[in-house]
């Protein structure tokens, strides 16, 4: 390693799951990890780094920086740098696409739309309130009453013809609709569908808030389902950019302000609760 | 505006030995709150609500003035109003019904008004001053059949003009000749417009203190929070209004900022954000909604929520002994929620440029959709129309379920973060 040359790391500890990344002083990703988090989500936080350290081939030690975020940000005690998921997933999309002017990201429990000015500026941002309606853990909830795992609702959607009307306003409700329609006899793609649909509806909302501009990218776990693209590019009139990446956005985004401290020569002091900006 | 008591929270301002005042407006409106909920006489009791009340003719007649709100916000910045809500819901108000409604039937009806901060005397009369809330009406309706004591409803006019209309001003001082002809005959009692002028006078002087204390926040930096450290001291001008203790009280409040303001402090170590909040307050998570705000160095230079009950830095709206009715009628218009969305939205417009401001936070709380709804196209103004970052947030002013910390957190992080970023 020259002089120049360093590594980063982003861990972005979710609702759901754990995502860390290694970043060389490029910004070019050479390690990643994933992983669901339990209530341990210090030590998880912590081995989700560490996985991603040896996906890259390389021992802690020699990471110059580590910039935690998602809801387990403050847990990332062994960082030196805290920043919000929303500055992340922004700044994680526009490195990866550079087009991008509105971002959804949509994880275990949040959904986020962000409008970013032409210079990464964060503009106006909008989140779900206090419901997971709409969010990675309705998908999971219907994905279960219908026997069903994450992983099978893309491709199952691809085969419906119509969409069966689902509500979207709680996620408990929604799981009974489905049961019911089960129950009615109605064809699982057309219910996967109409889930996807639902969802879509409701996130269009949350981008509107915030006002809708071309390039648009889909980030967080939720993108992995490439039904719910479909929904969402049919419900925007759009393609929208996804990535393989994707679900790595947030710590893609941390570690490249993880990039800038070092490149500034001021390495920050995290303090948990006590921390001074 | 409640007492709570600790004084964590309040202005860090340095301790210095040479501070005459440090401290003395806060620890004079606990003094002033304890000794409020403490006083025991043989006056009969009104309650009226906040916005845009006619306290002062209730004083002169010598009558004690309750506002159930107040008593409300009291138990929720104490974390004590889940018990009185839940009580309340138990006897069939709805999950939407507001908290302060809520709050004030489970503490006052339903636990005969215990509490660890003095007794809340049930009312011998009830004035419903109706200022822009539609739930007042069914508020008081309920509180009248509970206790069996006369309802006195005046209607106030929804504020529809720049200028108060002259006749809006006739319709509200024809009810209140008539309010005060009932309460004469109901209670015994003689109307003396000499007694109304006095204590109006002392109105004026308190409302002029209480204006003055928001100027200073235009000082950079600001001496005062004017969201957070101004919404206690909100409970002289409230409660007090017309008495020579709130008159006192603001000439207090105004020493101790004219200090800071001489030494250059307020209330962050390092003043990074000036902010003009709108909406009422999340009492239940008060302390950490404060913090989110100090951690980032934003200090409130401006608020809408400190003028619920008048517009007091309208100085033509303030109370007048010269015209004692008539300006108790233009009072009566100008609460806040009482207020058009014109006249919101240009309040908060010069805020932002009267103070400096650089940033908007609106905090919506799911009780109150007359104060909350709109509060959207507001944040769409703010943003779209006058270029500023607004950030809108929501919770209750009663009921903690209502209230999600780390979603709270997240967002005002992740905003004020982003504007640090771009700077």
């Amino acid at each position: 390693m020259t002089e120049t040359e360093f590594y980063v790391s982003g861990v972005d500890v979710g609702s759901t799951t754990a995502k860390s990344v290694i970043l060389d002083q490029d910004g070019k990703v050479i390690g990643k990890s994933l992983q669901d988090v339990s209530p341990r989500v210090s030590e998880d936080a912590e081995t989700s780094f560490i996985k991603a350290c040896a996906d890259a081939g390389l021992d802690r030690s020699q990471i110059a920086l580590v910039a935690g975020t998602g809801y387990g940000r403050l847990k990332v005690r062994f960082g030196q740098l805290v920043v919000t998921e929303i500055s992340c997933h922004a700044r994680g999309s526009q490195h990866l696409f550079p087009g991008t002017r509105t971002v959804l990201d949509i994880g275990g429990q949040d959904t986020k739309a962000i409008r970013l000015g032409a210079n990464g500026d964060i503009i106006d941002f909008s989140m779900n309130d206090k419901c997971s309606a709409g969010t990675g853990r309705f998908l999971d909830v219907c994905a279960e009453a219908m026997g069903f795992t994450l992983d099978d609702l893309g491709p199952l959607s691809k085969n419906s013809k119509k969409a069966i009307k689902i509500t979207s306003t709680c996620t408990v409700f929604a799981e009974s609709e489905v049961s019911n329609q089960l129950a009615r006899g109605r064809k699982s793609e057309d219910i996967v569908n109409g889930i996807h649909d639902s969802i879509a509806q409701r996130s269009l909302s949350l981008m509107r808030r915030v006002g809708i501009e071309q390039e648009i990218t889909f980030t967080g776990g939720v993108s992995r389902n490439s039904g719910m693209v479909r929904s969402l590019e049919k419900i925007l009139n759009s393609k929208i950019n996804v990535s393989p990446l994707s679900q790595w956005f947030g710590a893609i985004g941390a570690a490249l302000y993880a990039i800038d401290e070092v490149k500034k020569g001021t390495t920050p002091v995290f303090k948990p609760l006590e921390v001074k900006r | 505006m409640g007492d709570v008591n600790t004084t964590q929270n309040i202005v860090t301002i340095a301790k210095d030995a040479d501070l005459e005042y440090y401290g003395a407006a806060r620890k004079k409106q606990q003094q002033l709150v304890a000794e409020f909920y403490a006083e025991k006489d043989d006056r009969p009791v009104v309650y009226l609500f906040v916005g845009g009340n006619p306290a002062e003719i209730f004083e002169s007649l010598g009558f004690r003035v309750y506002m159930p709100e107040i008593t409300a916000l009291t138990t929720a910045i104490r974390h004590q109003s889940l018990q009185y809500i839940l009580k309340a819901e138990s006897i069939g108000y709805g999950l939407d019904v507001c908290g302060y409604v809520k709050t004030d039937i489970g503490l006052t009806h339903l636990s005969g008004g215990e509490t660890d901060f003095g007794k809340i005397p049930k009312p011998d009369l009830l004035v419903c001053n109706l200022s822009g809330c539609s739930v007042y009406y069914k508020w008081w309706e309920s509180l009248s059949e509970f206790y069996n004591v006369p309802l006195i409803m005046l209607d106030v006019p929804y504020h529809r003009f720049e200028k108060p209309q002259q006749e809006d001003k006739d319709y509200i001082i024809t009810q209140l000749h008539e309010m005060i002809e009932k309460v004469e005959k109901q209670f015994d009692r003689t109307f003396d417009l000499s007694k109304l002028k006095k204590v109006m006078t002392l109105s004026r002087k308190a409302e002029e203190g209480w204006a003055r204390s928001f100027y200073a926040a235009k000082n950079k930096p600001s001496p005062i929070d004017a969201y957070f450290e101004s919404i206690f001291y909100m409970f002289p001008i409230n409660s007090l209004r017309g008495t020579q203790a709130a008159a006192d009280f603001y000439d207090l409040l105004n020493k101790e900022l004219d200090e800071r303001v001489k030494y250059g402090i307020g209330p962050v170590e390092e003043e990074k954000f000036r902010t003009v909040v709108e909406g009422v307050p999340p009492y239940p998570g008060y302390r950490s909604f404060w913090d989110m705000f100090r951690r980032w160095g934003a200090v409130s230079v401006a608020a809408t929520y400190p003028k619920v009950g008048g517009m007091f830095d309208r100085s033509h709206i303030l109370h007048d002994p010269e015209k004692p009715f008539e300006s108790i009628a233009e009072y009566s218009m100008f609460s806040y929620c009482n207020l058009s969305w014109d006249f919101r939205r240009e309040t908060i417009k010069n805020y932002l440029k009267d103070y400096n401001a650089d940033t908007v936070v609106i905090h919506g709380i799911k009780s109150c959709r007359s104060f909350t709804a709109g509060q959207g196209d507001l944040r769409d103004y703010i943003i779209n129309e006058l270029g500023y970052p607004a950030l809108y947030v929501e919770s209750d002013h009663q009921d903690p379920r209502y209230w999600a910390e780390a979603q709270i957190r997240n967002r005002v992080d992740a905003f004020f973060e982003a504007q640090e970023h771009r700077k």
